[in-house]
């Protein structure tokens, strides 16, 4: 349990203080709100109504920012190296990325969203959805993510194949969660969308880890 | 199928089985395309726009098939290490995804008269273009990864949580949204389609699958082959001038 805790510390650390970490990515979050009233005109009742989707996007994208560097400074300084010599599984070895990861984009994105929802005309009672929506989806876009990053690892400059390869993957999250926060604003029950989310968190979360320490161990031999 | 498991003993064995499966192919798509676009009678709807069909719901029958024997060689794989079952995974990839693009297509010739729109967000549509990404994806990581054992391990994960996946997406599109006729053929309560539509289209499943076979014999040959080719010139480069 002291390994878990050191691994998710070193790395929110690392998230938090490099450049390329938790404060990019929730710049880049509220940079592609902010564009697209320029993209699609100012008129209210259209953001409105692309707003449930549009943040979802937007969280997709974002989380993606930091995808390269739960696994890849590891490979290359060797620190995988001992993680594969500590008592620690494989598979909480990835858990104890994916949750630093989380923390470093979905967690800061979700705690951002609500305050950028009034900028695209998003109903006030819709925002505890979004942000509770966000919350719990972006669990299972980090597990995915881990998963890819893990098989991307040997890749030279592999942001872009990580991109297509998690993409297609994450439609069911972007699914559940866009219609969740869209059925607030339809004046209709968020529940079932939002259990479906979370359904969708928990079996990313189960299948993530497994997936990401299989690739790690093979790529060892 | 152990015994197989040897390249050697797959090659000699694919390059007596080629020619057959390929003149069995042909056979099956001639009489299949004759009894589709000749026999058949024209719908009594939709006239005879709906030949579309024999062509089209095979290959879509093939995009889902594909990548299903893509999963089931990269679990071979992944399980009992057979170096085989990398090969006949990597050789399907492209295989699948023309199928995939195939069934795209010819679904957007036929959707354009009978649906007035080339294209609508509709979950079978849907699915079946993630499933095109999904395949583009994997083909992806195998040229991304230079080296050819390291991108099998990493390829044989992606097709695996991939085919965990597809069930998901598959639901999450159809709860998302729905227009696309409900399947008409495999039902639990019989075909609702009359034998001499069925006939054809059935033929014509054979053929694309003898088709499938035909091609994953060539490609899996050309493969073995090129990673022959890729040893023997390490080697010479090995050996000092």
């Amino acid at each position: 349990m002291n390994t878990f805790r050191a691994i998710l510390w070193h790395d929110v650390m690392m998230g938090l203080r490099s450049s390329g970490g938790a404060a990019l990515s929730a710049a880049f979050f509220a940079l592609i709100v902010f564009l697209t009233p320029f993209g699609l005109g100012p008129e209210s009742a259209t953001l409105k109504s692309i707003a449930p989707g549009l943040f979802w996007i937007a969280a997709l994208l974002a989380t993606l920012l930091g995808l390269e560097r739960v696994i890849q400074p590891d490979t290359e300084d060797g620190t995988l190296d001992l993680l594969r010599l500590s008592p620690l599984p494989m598979e909480l070895v990835v858990l104890a990325k994916i949750v630093a990861h989380w923390i470093t984009s979905g967690l800061i994105i979700s705690l951002l969203a609500p305050f950028l929802g009034p900028m695209l005309n998003l109903d006030v009672a819709a925002l505890p959805v979004l942000m509770f929506s966000l919350f719990i989806g972006t669990i299972g876009l980090s597990a995915i993510g881990a998963a890819a990053a893990a098989l991307g690892a040997s890749v030279q400059r592999g942001g872009i194949v990580l991109a297509i390869l998690v993409l297609p993957l994450n439609i069911p999250f972007l699914i559940f969660g866009a219609s969740a926060v869209a059925n607030v604003q339809a004046n209709t029950d968020p529940s079932q969308p939002l259990m479906f989310l979370a359904a969708c968190t928990l079996i990313a979360l189960v299948v993530g880890p497994i997936a990401a320490a299989a690739a790690l161990r093979l790529n060892e031999e | 199928m152990q015994a197989y498991a040897n390249p050697q003993r797959f090659l000699t064995f694919a390059r007596k089985l080629t020619p057959w499966t390929w003149g069995a192919a042909a056979t099956a798509l001639i009489i299949g395309l004759y009894l589709a676009l000749v026999a058949a009678p024209p719908d009594y709807q939709q006239g005879d726009a709906a030949r579309i069909m024999y062509v089209h719901v095979p290959a879509a029958w093939m995009a889902m098939f594909v990548y299903g024997s893509m999963a089931m060689a990269s679990a071979v794989a992944f399980i009992w290490k057979h170096p085989l079952a990398d090969v006949a995974a990597k050789a399907s990839a492209p295989i699948g995804a023309v199928f995939t693009a195939l069934a795209l297509v010819t679904g957007m010739l036929w959707g354009q008269p009978m649906w007035g729109t080339w294209w609508v967000w509709d979950a079978r549509l849907t699915s079946v273009l993630i499933l095109f990404f999904l395949y583009l994806g994997y083909i992806v990581l195998w040229s991304a990864i230079e080296e050819p054992t390291r991108a099998a391990r990493a390829a044989r994960i992606l097709a695996l949580v991939g085919a965990i996946n597809l069930p998901i997406i598959k639901f999450s599109v159809d709860w998302w949204n729905t227009l696309h006729q409900t399947a008409s053929v495999f039902r639990t309560d019989g075909p609702t389609m009359p034998a001499s539509m069925l006939t054809p289209l059935l033929t014509m499943g054979l053929a694309y699958t003898l088709l499938y076979v035909a091609l994953l014999f060539v490609r899996m040959r050309a493969e073995i082959a090129s990673r022959r080719l890729r040893t023997i010139r390490l080697g010479l480069e090995a050996i000092p001038a």
